[in-house]
């Protein structure tokens, strides 16, 4: 324990606090806006969530209960070793438990259970410029946003519908934030997009090899952009979770063996053990409990 | 080429229009005044100014000195380098066109010839999928490319392709004014003769006001009421297209006029 | 009433690429028509005829002189008018039928005749049934109509530029050897339209190598050979 002593609290010095929390400020004052910060290096390599976890190291305090989330699931290597990380630079009590956490950094999904007021979200991003794909200048898509020149992010939706006569952009899939700046949700699916509209957690948005901070503040109107005649959906799913049963949640599918066994089960594992614990049972945990 | 002679009021008015790069001369004191419905064209040899001159009539360069007056939708006369850059970039996406030589300049070679065709459209608010895509079609039938070809990308395109796509795309808003550099430069003369003729019975069934820089003298009386012959940067000579062609005046333009080759 | 005057006219051609020399081409031209007659310019080749031609048609600059055209009851003098008035003269007040047919690639024979219409704003399908009208009349095989016109034999080609410029009711008419290169039979129809011309109060203006046609069309000559500038010694 001696030696991370040598660290200052949560890993970043004060001054590098100080920069992020002043770009966190700006982002939340901007809703969907992409402000530049500092980005430091981080003991991880980038994509690994040096950008989430900047965010977390500026925000967290001796008294936060954190909890880390990697496509939903508490238990993957890299949820497991920034939760690890935390505890050690921060000394700070970690979780699993959606509704004990105050703030939940996630890689690609937001929890099943609602979130409530004091909560915050902090998503590891990836690219955060969503009109990226289709103009790759950089100068371009700035003045695009300083001037609400959103067509292009319909041309993308437009090729969607084109080539596959649908929509197919399941993940990444871009929102209008308060009527005025489009944004990258990061790569969630877009099962999580209705999650973040008017939500009550406040939002934030760490790149850490882009240098972006963007937020989205609680109770802000967060929009999935759509044609009239092809209007947002969510994914469905044919099936409930074969663990605990749930509906209306988001489900990954499980190869089970080599002759095309499988099931699916909920992303959540944290809201999944919550249902089973309280007596949910799916097809195969009942397969299980007959064995 | 049909022209509506009912508008009293110009549509463009250049006054005293000059760009210098540092010490050297790109375009002196042109200054011209451009109706609806008529198609200017502007000719002279690489390095006469004529480039330098579209791009600051255009508000592509910010001009050294003289004005661009622009009879905007409204009525309102707007000095185009006065306007702001969201006022300018909204022109452009809405009531002006422009047409480069290299078409990959003016499409998105990775987006389909349909989306090419429709962005300008989503940019100006149209949401609704079926239409946008149904309009894409008409225009892509006016300009003679094939229905099925909607979804390819103009990649897979030939260069004449390339250049009626590029027109689409740009005159699916209805603009009022198209600016053209060298619009058939670099294609197959048959494939040059199929587009002007597509150009001009487009220009005369729209109205369109267009300025044309071009070389090719041929391409100028086809396509244009009025020329402009620029040599060092100055305009030498102008008028009625067809004068200045068959009765020139100047020595540089007799030049040009008994330079070209005849079949 | 003068429907076209001429007056004092003159032109010279400066050629620069031949270390300036002037050629005088004519010098005080001065006539007037009248609807309803027909006027040849009259003189051997090189006397500046087909130069006075493209003068009165805004096709070459002059360098001294007036040409007063009635457009719309009013007096307008071509020659100091500027282009977009000059392009206004032409739909409305003046045609020509040029000796040799400027085509249009891929333009059909059918709309080359129909356009002067078209662009006066007469409906495109009523003006394509007066070009079949006029086509039919100087037997242009009906095969060739939706054909450009440009792989066409001169006779056709001809047949095709004077449909296109009788096509139209403008009040003066400007001729350039329209019959040059037709048979007897379609120089007769040229010779009915241009007296139906006359009698609808055309005021025509032409040149006319042959003979028969001339004095079958005519109604006066001007010898272009008085208008001969003095050339400087």
């Amino acid at each position: 324990m001696n030696a991370v002593a040598q660290y200052n609290f949560a890993y970043l010095d004060e001054q590098t606090k100080r920069m992020i929390r002043r770009a966190i400020l700006k982002a939340i004052a901007i809703p969907g806006y992409q402000v530049p910060f500092s980005s430091r290096e981080m003991p991880m390599p980038y994509g690994w969530g040096t950008g989430g976890v900047q965010v977390t190291a500026s925000i967290i305090g001796p008294d936060d209960v954190l909890k880390v989330i990697d496509q939903g699931a508490d238990d993957t290597t890299n949820a497991v070793s920034i939760r690890a990380f935390f505890a050690k630079v921060a000394q700070v009590e970690t979780t699993t438990h959606t509704a004990d956490a105050t703030i939940i950094q996630t890689r690609h999904r937001i929890p099943e259970k609602p979130l409530g007021q004091g909560q915050i979200l902090v998503y590891q991003v990836p690219i955060p410029e969503p009109l990226r794909f289709l103009e790759p200048r950089e100068t371009e898509t700035r003045k695009m946003h300083a001037l609400e020149e959103y067509g292009l992010m319909h041309v993308k939706l437009y090729e969607d519908i084109a080539r596959h006569g649908r929509i197919a952009t399941t993940y990444a899939y871009p929102v209008k934030v308060e009527g005025r700046y489009v944004m990258d949700p990061s790569p969630t699916p877009k099962f999580d997009n209705p999650k973040m509209h008017m939500s009550a957690a406040l939002q934030l948005f760490g790149a850490g090899r882009e240098h972006r901070i963007y937020a989205v503040p609680p109770y802000t109107e967060v929009v999935s952009l759509d044609f009239e005649d092809h209007p947002f959906t969510i994914q469905h799913f044919e099936e409930p979770c074969a663990l605990c049963g749930a509906e209306q949640v988001y489900l990954d599918e499980v190869i089970l063996d080599d002759r095309g066994g499988h099931m699916y089960v909920c992303s959540d594992t944290d809201n999944c053990e919550e249902r089973r614990s309280a007596g949910h049972v799916g097809t195969l945990g009942m397969q299980e409990a007959a064995e | 080429m049909s022209q509506d002679f009912s508008h009293q009021d110009p549509l463009l008015r250049v006054e005293g229009l000059t760009k210098y790069y540092g010490s050297r001369l790109g375009c002196a004191d042109v200054s011209f005044e451009l109706w609806p419905g008529e198609v200017l064209a502007i000719v002279g040899e690489s390095g006469s100014g004529k480039t330098t001159l579209l791009n600051s009539l255009s508000a592509t360069l910010e001009p050294t000195s003289g004005k661009t007056m622009y009879r905007m939708r409204d009525g309102q006369w707007r000095n185009i380098y006065d306007l702001s850059e969201a006022e300018r970039r909204f022109l452009f996406r809405t009531d002006w066109g422009f047409v480069h030589q290299d078409a990959a300049m003016g499409l998105r070679m990775g987006v389909s010839a349909g989306a090419n065709v429709g962005e300008r459209l989503m940019a100006v608010g149209d949401r609704n999928y079926g239409h946008i895509r149904s309009t894409a079609l008409d225009w892509l039938g006016r300009v003679e490319i094939a229905a099925d070809r909607i979804d390819d990308q103009p990649r897979s395109f030939s260069g004449g392709m390339r250049q009626r796509l590029q027109i689409a795309r740009n005159l699916v808003t209805g603009p009022r004014l198209v600016f053209m550099d060298e619009p058939t430069g670099g294609l197959d003369v048959s494939v040059q003769a199929r587009l002007l003729d597509l150009l001009r019975g487009l220009v005369g069934e729209l109205g369109l006001a267009a300025i044309v820089v071009t070389h090719d003298l041929a391409v100028a009386r086809l396509l244009s009421h009025r020329m402009m012959v620029m040599k060092d940067g100055h305009v030498i000579e102008a008028g009625l297209t067809d004068r200045v062609l068959d009765d020139p005046r100047e020595p540089y333009t007799q030049l040009l006029v008994s330079s070209i080759l005849q079949v | 009433m003068t429907a076209l005057s001429v007056q004092n006219l003159s032109k010279t051609f400066t050629m620069h690429l031949r270390d300036g020399i002037i050629l005088p081409v004519v010098a005080n031209v001065n006539f007037e028509l009248h609807p309803g007659e027909c006027v040849v310019l009259g003189g051997p080749s090189g006397a500046g005829k087909s130069s006075i031609l493209k003068m009165v048609y805004g096709n070459y600059g002059v360098d001294a002189g007036a040409i007063v055209l009635q457009h719309h009851g009013e007096a307008v003098d071509l020659a100091t008018a500027d282009p977009r008035t000059v392009l206004t003269l032409r739909r409305d007040s003046i045609g020509y039928v040029s000796q040799f047919l400027r085509t249009v690639p891929r333009v059909s024979a059918l709309d080359v005749v129909a356009e002067p219409l078209v662009i006066r704003g007469v409906d495109k399908a009523e003006a394509q049934a007066k070009a079949r009208e006029l086509l039919a009349r100087l037997n242009l095989p009906e095969r060739l109509w939706s054909l450009p016109p440009a792989t066409f034999s001169g006779g056709e080609q001809q047949r095709v530029n004077i449909a296109r410029g009788f096509i139209t009711h403008h009040s003066v008419l400007l001729l350039d050897e329209p019959t040059a290169s037709l048979d007897a039979i379609n120089r007769a129809v040229v010779v009915a339209m241009i007296a139906e011309k006359k009698a609808a109060g055309v005021a025509l203006l032409g040149i006319f190598h042959d003979e028969d046609v001339r004095t079958q069309v005519a109604d006066r000559i001007v010898d272009v050979t008085a208008f001969a500038p003095r050339i400087a010694a």
